[in-house]
């Protein structure tokens, strides 16, 4: 398993810890049970936190806790499921979540560009994927016909923006 | 008709390169069928029982001449020569190879075609109603949402990984040619008390094994906001659908399960959200640009009446015969909608050759503007036809082979391709069409039984939509030996209804008996000017189970 | 007739298609793969139908079929015939396109 962070293949500076395990030193990413569990213990250590959200667990579950966290991962159990590209939108667009969003499970190339447009920064792949494959895939299509959360312009902006420059071309 | 612009272009073209890559990793190996069939699967490319499908879309069934001649093309070069229209307005071919497809994805973008999204558990094409622009009682065109609809849905980031695939229907006018009430969405175009447009939306109809007619969750969702009502439900769906069981995952069941009502609460506070963001408002800039491209072609000042048309119905009892099933009114006068009957007597409902596609492209090219269109009931409308030529459009389709007088008469059945092509289907369809259309070939007995529709699938999963068919026939398997059980009663239209089970299933003997039976007994109880469907509401199933089973 | 094959002691062949251009082939017994049902090689018993499977494996490996399984045929004057309607007519093709598939291409095609 490998970690892509904003485009850059990185070591992973989080330790994903089981409910039942010891925490390590340092960053820990832990499950939404064990955050609402021992909250006030995690936070009391002072290391940057994360949690992961099962399919069917849903970012309104810690919406109050956002500011204490440093990453959320969604789960993928299987690449089929696509619930967690909600969870990533409603994270960034509805709690306005600025952290890192992290895909990690059954994380396939050919959903690389639909997850950076949902608003997933970090994603763990395979460790058969390299920088080109990533750069491939992520930018298979160079635009979009619908507003998401990458903020990048849709089909229909681009249009007007054309429309408006022909326009005022003609008036010149 | 729609026209791509550059952008569209750059889409279609690299998902062609898109595809072309991964076909070249599966021949190489770099791929393995459990990590290919995904991909193949988003792009309308399935295994069937003999050999490769793939699935061609057909933007709310709206085509060009130039675009059905590619079609042909296609049939000719990488096929056998035919293809299969289907009842979602699409176009299928039962045998190409998987190293062609790329060559044929390539060919069709340069008619600003494509197979994206025919298949996966994603946003299918939008389907909508065949005499678009053309129906006297029209409120506004249906394709001009159907393609803003399509665009947002493309390659749509949320919603390529939904818990089961979804479809959308749009219906321009009151009667309702679309079946918008058995589609995931159905969106009814209305107008309001101050004249302004909006939708009126449906949510969670749908037929397979568990067939529901959809509910009525919005009176008016303006025009600007309809994307965001749209994706409010999509992401109430995406987060809720079911994705434990195959068979629940549709919206249908969500909307089943939570009530019709919870769900309108859940998709008018998501909406209420998305809309405060603005993102998704609908610019009436964009509106007008697309909306342009459905302005009404060229209609010259016609007379309502044509006497070439008078005169013709009055020497050709066949031509008649053709104008009183085939033929609906215009809106414009002295303008008519033809009908082009995919059920021939004995045939494969909606198998076309690619001979009679290059003949369907002549005839649209000269007599209707250019442009045609795919019905989901399998036939081909040629929608602005002037009066005068239609002898002449008669006359050429009938040279193709094309001039077979039976629309929503009995003979015009659908059909699912069923166990002659089909990898899931537990039994023939096809062959079954083909003996009740042989039974009923007599012209004038058509006509006097009247509007009768009968649908079959060949399983569960519905695609002959047998539950909405006046007559429906679904093919069982019981151990080993084809079965098939009819419903009664069922109806796509504005008066959508779910057929009811006759009885105990017939044999393969059996069944066109049967079929004759019910039509009998139909006929010696409808009073004056009643069709099928009106006497079955009236009468119920009773009088049809007696005379079916009373005798065995 | 969905059923590839039923349960208990039969006489079994194998069909896959092929990757490239899908056409239906069945597992020879010096194997290849052959277009015709009538080239197949045919097994009893469920042990000689697992060995018939991982007879196919190489070419699911090496990518020249796809989606192998065993279904059901019975010996009928020296020929091998489908037991059932599906395979039937996956060996010989539509029966409403009598022209089309192996029905119309090759010899000892049943319907």
């Amino acid at each position: 398993m490998q970690l892509i962070r904003n485009g850059k293949f990185v070591a992973d500076d989080f330790a994903t810890v089981g409910d039942e395990d010891a925490l390590p030193d340092g960053a820990v990413i832990v499950s939404l049970e064990r955050w609402q569990k021992e909250r006030d213990a995690l936070t009391a250590r002072n290391t940057l936190l994360g949690v992961r959200l099962k399919s069917g667990q849903e970012p309104s579950a810690i919406a109050d806790d956002l500011d204490k966290l440093a990453v959320v991962a969604l789960e993928f159990p299987v690449y089929r499921n696509g619930r967690a590209y909600s969870y990533a939108r409603l994270l960034r667009e509805r709690h306005g979540y600025k952290g890192e969003v992290r895909a990690v499970g059954n994380v396939l190339r050919d959903q690389f560009h639909f997850m950076v447009r949902c608003g997933f920064d970090a994603l763990e792949v395979a460790d058969n994927i390299t920088p080109e494959i990533w750069a491939e895939s992520v930018g298979v299509f160079s635009l979009s016909y619908q507003p998401a959360t990458d903020g990048r312009e849709p089909v229909l902006s681009l249009r007007q923006r054309l429309a408006a420059r022909a326009s005022a071309r003609e008036a010149v | 008709m729609y026209r791509y612009d550059e952008f569209d272009h750059q889409l279609v073209n690299e998902r062609v390169a898109q595809f072309r890559g991964q076909v070249a990793r599966r021949l190489s190996g770099e791929l393995t069928e459990d990590e290919f069939k995904p991909l193949r699967l988003m792009n309308g490319v399935y295994l069937q029982l003999h050999a490769y499908m793939l699935r061609v879309a057909i933007p709310y069934g709206t085509l060009s001449s130039k675009q059905l001649r590619m079609l042909a093309h296609i049939g000719r070069k990488y096929d056998r020569g035919y293809g299969h229209f289907t009842t979602r307005q699409n176009l299928q071919y039962n045998w190409p190879a998987l190293k062609d497809m790329p060559d044929v994805l390539h060919d069709l973008a340069t008619v600003e075609m494509h197979a994206i999204q025919t298949s996966g558990n994603c946003i299918r094409n939008v389907t909508s109603d065949q005499y678009a622009g053309a129906a006297k009682d029209e409120i506004e065109d249906p394709r001009i949402v159907s393609e803003i609809i399509r665009q947002w849905s493309t390659f749509h980031p949320e919603f390529s990984f939904l818990p089961r695939k979804f479809k959308i229907a749009v219906s321009g006018t009151p009667d309702d040619r679309a079946a918008i009430r058995v589609h995931d969405i159905g969106i009814q175009i209305v107008r309001d008390g101050k004249g302004e447009i909006g939708y009126e939306i449906y949510v969670g109809g749908g037929l397979g094994r568990t067939p529901m007619i959809g509910k009525k969750i919005a009176d008016f969702v303006p025009k600007e906001d309809l994307l965001a009502y749209l994706e409010a439900i999509m992401r109430v769906y995406n987060m809720y659908g079911r994705r434990d069981n195959i068979y629940k995952a549709r919206i249908k069941i969500l909307v089943h399960e939570i009530g019709a009502e919870e769900m309108k609460r859940q998709v008018d506070a998501e909406f209420a959200e998305i809309r405060k963001t603005g993102a998704l408002h609908l610019p009436a800039e964009e509106v007008a640009r697309i909306q342009a491209y459905f302005a009404p072609p060229a209609y010259e000042t016609l007379p309502d009446e044509s006497t070439e048309l008078n005169k013709a119905v009055v020497a050709d009892r066949d031509f008649a015969n053709w104008v009183k099933s085939n033929v609906a009114a215009h809106k414009v006068p002295g303008y008519a909608i033809v009908n082009i009957s995919l059920k021939p007597i004995g045939g494969t409902p909606g198998d076309c050759s690619s001979e009679q596609m290059d003949a369907v492209a002549d005839i649209a090219e000269k007599y209707s503007f250019d442009e045609l269109r795919v019905t989901h009931e399998q036939n081909l409308t040629l929608a602005d036809v002037r009066k005068k030529d239609l002898p002449a459009v008669h006359a050429a389709l009938k040279a193709a082979g094309l001039a077979t007088a039976n629309i929503n008469l009995i003979t015009d059945q659908i059909a699912c391709p069923g166990l002659d092509y089909c990898a899931l289907a537990n039994a023939r369809s096809i062959p079954l069409a083909q003996q009740i259309s042989e039974r009923f070939a007599d012209l004038d007995r058509q006509h006097d039984i009247g509007e009768l529709k009968i649908n079959t699938s060949g399983c569960i999963n519905a695609c002959g939509h047998h539950h909405v068919g006046h007559i429906g026939i679904l093919g069982v398997d019981k151990k080993g030996v084809e079965y098939y059980q009819v419903t009664l009663g069922g109806a796509a239209d504005e008066k959508t209804a779910i057929g009811d089970i006759v009885g105990p299933a017939f044999t393969e003997e059996q069944i066109v008996d049967a079929i004759e039976t019910i039509v009998t007994t139909y006929l010696g109880l409808r009073q004056p000017g009643e069709r099928f469907i009106d006497t079955y509401r009236r009468i119920g199933i009773d009088p049809f189970k007696e005379s079916l089973y009373a005798t065995h | 007739m969905a059923q590839h094959s039923r349960k208990g002691a039969q006489i079994q062949a194998l069909t896959a298609n092929r990757l490239a251009d899908g056409i239906v082939v069945y597992l020879t017994a010096d194997n290849r793969w052959s277009e015709s049902l009538q080239d197949a090689d045919v097994i009893e018993g469920k042990e000689a139908g697992e060995a018939l499977l991982a007879r196919a494996q190489p070419a699911i490996d090496g990518n020249i079929v796809v989606e192998p399984y065993l279904f059901e045929v019975v010996r009928e004057d020296g020929n091998i015939r489908a037991a059932s309607v599906r395979e039937t007519i996956r060996q010989a093709g539509p029966t409403v396109r009598l022209d089309l598939g192996k029905q119309a291409e090759l010899p000892g095609v049943h319907r």
